[in-house]
C-alpha cells in the first residue's frame, strides 16, 4: 500500500465554481477538474509572487510536492485553454484552517484548530461526526 | 485548558446564552483546576464591534475553547487566527452545569 497522502492547506478556496469558454468553434469539449490545492498553488506563486519554498510552507507540504502540484495545475489549465474545455474546481486533497465539523448525535458544530487533536465531539464525546465542506 | 461558555446569568444553574459578542456573562472553566468563574461581558451593550472585542478578550484570557450559539464573521476569523476552538450548540434550555457535566 502506498504512503499516506498529506492534506494540503488551502487558505481561501476559489471564488467561483468553474470557468467556461464561450464562442466555441465545436460544441462542448469536456471538463477539466482543477483541485483546490492546485488553484491555491497558482494563486500563491503567480498572483502573490511567492517562491516555491515560501508557498510550500504556507501550504504545509515540502517544496518538491508543491512544485509537483503547481506543475499539474499549469498542465491542467493549459489543457483546458488549448482544447477549449471547461474548468471545474473540485475539492481535491485540501483542508481549510476553519474546517467545520458536525456531530451527528448532538448536532453541535465545531472547529478543530490543530487538525490532529480532536477525535470526538467536544460536548457529547461521540465519534460520529462529519466534515462540512460547503464553502461556496 | 480553559473553556468559555456564554451564559445568561452568573450562576452554574443559569441558562446557556446563544449570543457570543453580546452574551450577558461568560463562564470560564479551567479543566486543570476544575473550577469555574463567571465574568460579566463588558461589551454586551457596545455600539458595534462587540464580537471582535469579545474575541480579543478570549485571547487575553488565554482560552482554548469557546462554546456559544453562533459567532459573527469577524469573531470567527479572529478566533481561527488564534487557534481557539469554536463550538456551536443550539440548545438554550440547557444550564451551564449540564453543559460542563456533558463535557467531563
Amino acid at each position: 500500500m502506498p504512503r499516506r497522502r498529506r492534506l494540503r492547506r488551502v487558505v481561501s478556496p476559489p471564488g467561483f465554481k468553474g470557468y467556461r469558454p464561450y464562442g466555441l468553434a465545436h460544441r462542448n469539449q469536456g471538463v477539466v477538474e482543477l483541485f483546490y490545492e492546485e488553484y491555491e498553488s497558482i494563486k500563491l506563486t503567480d498572483y502573490d509572487s511567492m517562491t516555491h519554498l515560501e508557498a510550500s510552507e504556507v501550504m504545509g507540504v515540502s517544496r518538491a510536492t508543491f512544485a509537483r502540484i503547481y506543475a499539474k495545475a499549469r498542465q491542467k489549465i493549459a489543457l483546458a485553454l488549448v482544447e477549449s474545455k471547461e474548468i471545474k474546481t473540485v475539492f481535491g486533497h485540501a483542508f481549510f484552517d476553519n474546517d467545520w465539523y458536525q456531530c451527528q448525535d448532538c448536532q453541535t458544530r465545531f472547529t478543530i484548530p490543530e487538525k490532529l487533536k480532536q477525535t470526538a465531539c467536544p460536548l457529547c464525546h461521540s465519534t460520529n461526526f462529519k466534515h462540512l465542506n460547503d464553502h461556496l | 485548558m480553559k473553556t468559555v461558555i456564554t451564559s445568561k446569568e452568573q450562576k452554574l444553574d443559569s441558562k446557556f446564552d446563544l449570543r457570543f459578542g453580546r452574551g450577558a456573562y461568560f463562564c470560564i472553566h479551567d479543566s486543570e483546576t476544575g473550577k469555574s468563574e463567571f465574568i460579566k461581558n463588558e461589551y454586551a451593550d457596545a455600539q458595534g464591534g462587540a464580537g471582535t472585542k469579545t474575541a480579543e478578550k478570549m485571547v487575553e484570557l488565554g482560552v482554548g475553547k469557546v462554546i456559544s450559539g453562533d459567532f459573527g464573521p469577524k469573531a470567527k476569523s479572529l478566533l481561527n487566527e488564534f487557534k481557539i476552538q469554536m463550538v456551536i450548540f443550539q440548545d438554550d434550555e440547557k444550564t451551564i452545569k449540564e453543559i460542563l457535566d456533558m463535557m467531563a
